[in-house]
C-alpha cells in the first residue's frame, strides 16, 4: 500500500474530477449542480401536471414518473448517448449527454418529492386563498408553493446526495468526474486500492456532511411546525 | 431523422439469446445480493435499535459508510482494488471462477444491506417499546425477544419500503456492467454493438426492466395483503410501482 500516489495526483483527482477546473471538460460538481437546478424547474412542472384535475394532464405525467422509476439510470444514460445523435444528427460532447440523462431522469423523482411536498399543505390554506378569491395560479404560487418548498427541503437535499453519487454514472460515457478521474490515473500508477478507497472517501465526506444537514433541517422544520 | 428501424434484429442470429441470458444473469445477481443485502439489513438494522451501545456504533459505522459512497466506486473497488491485495493464487483462483460476478453480488448486497438496514430499523422503531418489555416480562432475552417478537413483527410492517429498495436493487444490479458481468444492460450494448440498431436494443432492454419491476410490484402488493397485521396498518396502500 503506497498513498504516495494520492498526494501526487491530488490536484488532478480534486480539482479536475471533482469540481471540473482543467484540460477536460468535467467535474462532479459541474454536473451536479446544473443537474438538481433544472431537474427541480422540470421536476416542478411534472408534479403539478401530476396533481393536475384533468387526466389529460396528469396521466401523461403519471406515466412519465413511473417510466423513468421503473428503468436503471444506466439504461437512461445509454438511451441519451446513442438517441441524441440521431435525433440532432451530430454526436453531443459528453457533458450535454450526461446533464440531459441527469435531468429527465432526476425529474422524475424530483416529481414525486414536489406533490409530497404540495400535499403536505394544510387544506385549510387551499380553502382560505380560494376565499379571499384568489385564482388557482396566484394560491399555487403565492400560498401552496412557498410552504410547500419548506417542507420539501429535507427531501430535496437527500436527493441532491443520491443525485451527486448517481454522476458517477456518468463516467460510463467517458464524462470525466471523481470516479473516471480515478480511473485514468490508475490506468498509469496502478494503484486501484489506494485510488478506489480515496474517492470513497471523497464521496463519503460530501454525502456524510450533506445528510447530516439534511438530519438538521429536518429537525428545525418539525420544531417550527411542532 | 433518418434512421432505419429494424426490429427483427432482435429475434435474428443470437440476440434473442443473448437478451435471455442477460436477463437470467440480471436476475442471479440481484437474487444473491438480494440475499446477502437483506440478512446484512436484518443483522445490522436490529443492532442499531438493540440496547447495546458497541454494537450499535458498529452498525452505524457499517450502514454511514456504505450507504454514502457510489455503488460504481465499490464495484470497482471490491473487483479492482481489493485483489491485488491477496496472495497470487488466490488472486489466479479468483479471476477464473468468475470474479466479476461475485464482487458484483458483493458490491451490490454490501451497499443495498446498507440501504435495508434503515428500512428495518425504521420498522422496529415503528413497533412499540411495550411490545419489547412485554417480551422481556415474559422471560424471553433481547436475543430471542429480537428473534421471535421485534424482526418478524418488523419485517411484516415493512413490506411497502422494503419492495421499493428491492426493485432499487434489481435495476442497480445494471451497474455491473462496468466491471463486466454480462447482465441485461451489457447485453444491450452488445447487440447494439453487433447489430448497430440501438434504438432496437435498448427498447428490448428497457421494457424488460419496467415489466420486471412492474411484476415485483405487483407481486409484493400481494405479499403485503398477506402478511398485514390485521387493525394494524393500512391494507393496499402501495401504487403499482
Amino acid at each position: 500500500m503506497d498513498f504516495q500516489v494520492i498526494i501526487n495526483n491530488f490536484h488532478f483527482l480534486i480539482l479536475q474530477g471533482f469540481f471540473g477546473v482543467g484540460a477536460f471538460a468535467g467535474g462532479t460538481l459541474r454536473l451536479a449542480l446544473p443537474a438538481i437546478i433544472f431537474g427541480f424547474i422540470l421536476g416542478t412542472c411534472i408534479g403539478l401536471a401530476r396533481l393536475a384535475h384533468s387526466q389529460w394532464i396528469n396521466l401523461p405525467a403519471l406515466i412519465y414518473i413511473e417510466f423513468f422509476r421503473g428503468v436503471p439510470l444506466v439504461m437512461v444514460i445509454f438511451w441519451f448517448w446513442f438517441i441524441i445523435p440521431v435525433l440532432v444528427g451530430k454526436s453531443l460532447p459528453e457533458y450535454s449527454v450526461a446533464l440531459t440523462a441527469f435531468v429527465i431522469f432526476e425529474a422524475a423523482y424530483l416529481a414525486e418529492i414536489v406533490r409530497a411536498g404540495i400535499q403536505s399543505v394544510p387544506r385549510g390554506q387551499v380553502e382560505a386563498a380560494t376565499a379571499t378569491g384568489l385564482t388557482r395560479f396566484h394560491m399555487m404560487r403565492q400560498v401552496i408553493l412557498p410552504q410547500a418548498l419548506r417542507n420539501m427541503i429535507p427531501a430535496l437535499v437527500t436527493q441532491f446526495i443520491v443525485l451527486l453519487k448517481d454522476t458517477s454514472l456518468a463516467s460510463i460515457i467517458g464524462y470525466v468526474d471523481l470516479t473516471k478521474a480515478a480511473q485514468i490515473v490508475n490506468n498509469r500508477e496502478i494503484r486501484p486500492f489506494e485510488l478506489y478507497l480515496f474517492i470513497a472517501c471523497v464521496y463519503w465526506l460530501c454525502s456524510y456532511a450533506m445528510s447530516r444537514y439534511a438530519r438538521s433541517l429536518e429537525y428545525r422544520l418539525s420544531q417550527r411546525t411542532a | 431523422m433518418d434512421y432505419q428501424f429494424n426490429w427483427s434484429v432482435l429475434w435474428s442470429g443470437q440476440t434473442g439469446a443473448w437478451l435471455f441470458q442477460g436477463l437470467i444473469t440480471t436476475l442471479h445477481l440481484s437474487a444473491l445480493a438480494w440475499l446477502l443485502a437483506l440478512s446484512l439489513g436484518i443483522l445490522s438494522g436490529a443492532l442499531r435499535t438493540m440496547p447495546i451501545l458497541p454494537l450499535r456504533w458498529m452498525a452505524s459505522a457499517y450502514v454511514e459508510f456504505f450507504r454514502n459512497v457510489p455503488l460504481l466506486v465499490w464495484m470497482f473497488f471490491w473487483y479492482f482494488g481489493l485483489p491485488p491485495l491477496f496472495p497470487q493464487g488466490l488472486q489466479d483462483w479468483l479471476f477464473e471462477h468468475g470474479a466479476e460476478f461475485w464482487a458484483g453480488v458483493f458490491a451490490l448486497g454490501v451497499y443495498h444491506g446498507a440501504r435495508f438496514s434503515e428500512v428495518i430499523r425504521s420498522g422496529i422503531q415503528s413497533i412499540p417499546k411495550t411490545q419489547f418489555e412485554a417480551a422481556l416480562s415474559t422471560g424471553l432475552t433481547v436475543l430471542q425477544a429480537y428473534r421471535l417478537i421485534i424482526v418478524p413483527i418488523a419485517l411484516r410492517l415493512i413490506v411497502p419500503p422494503a419492495t421499493n429498495e428491492t426493485l432499487n436493487l434489481l435495476k442497480n444490479s445494471s451497474v455491473a456492467l462496468t466491471i463486466g458481468v454480462a447482465e441485461l444492460t451489457f447485453q444491450t450494448r452488445q447487440i447494439e454493438t453487433y447489430t448497430a440498431k440501438a434504438f432496437e436494443a435498448l427498447a428490448a432492454g428497457t421494457i424488460i426492466y419496467l415489466g420486471l419491476c412492474l411484476g415485483i410490484a405487483r407481486l409484493m402488493a400481494r405479499v403485503e395483503r398477506r402478511v398485514a397485521i390485521p387493525g394494524l396498518i393500512a391494507q393496499g396502500g402501495t401504487s403499482a410501482l
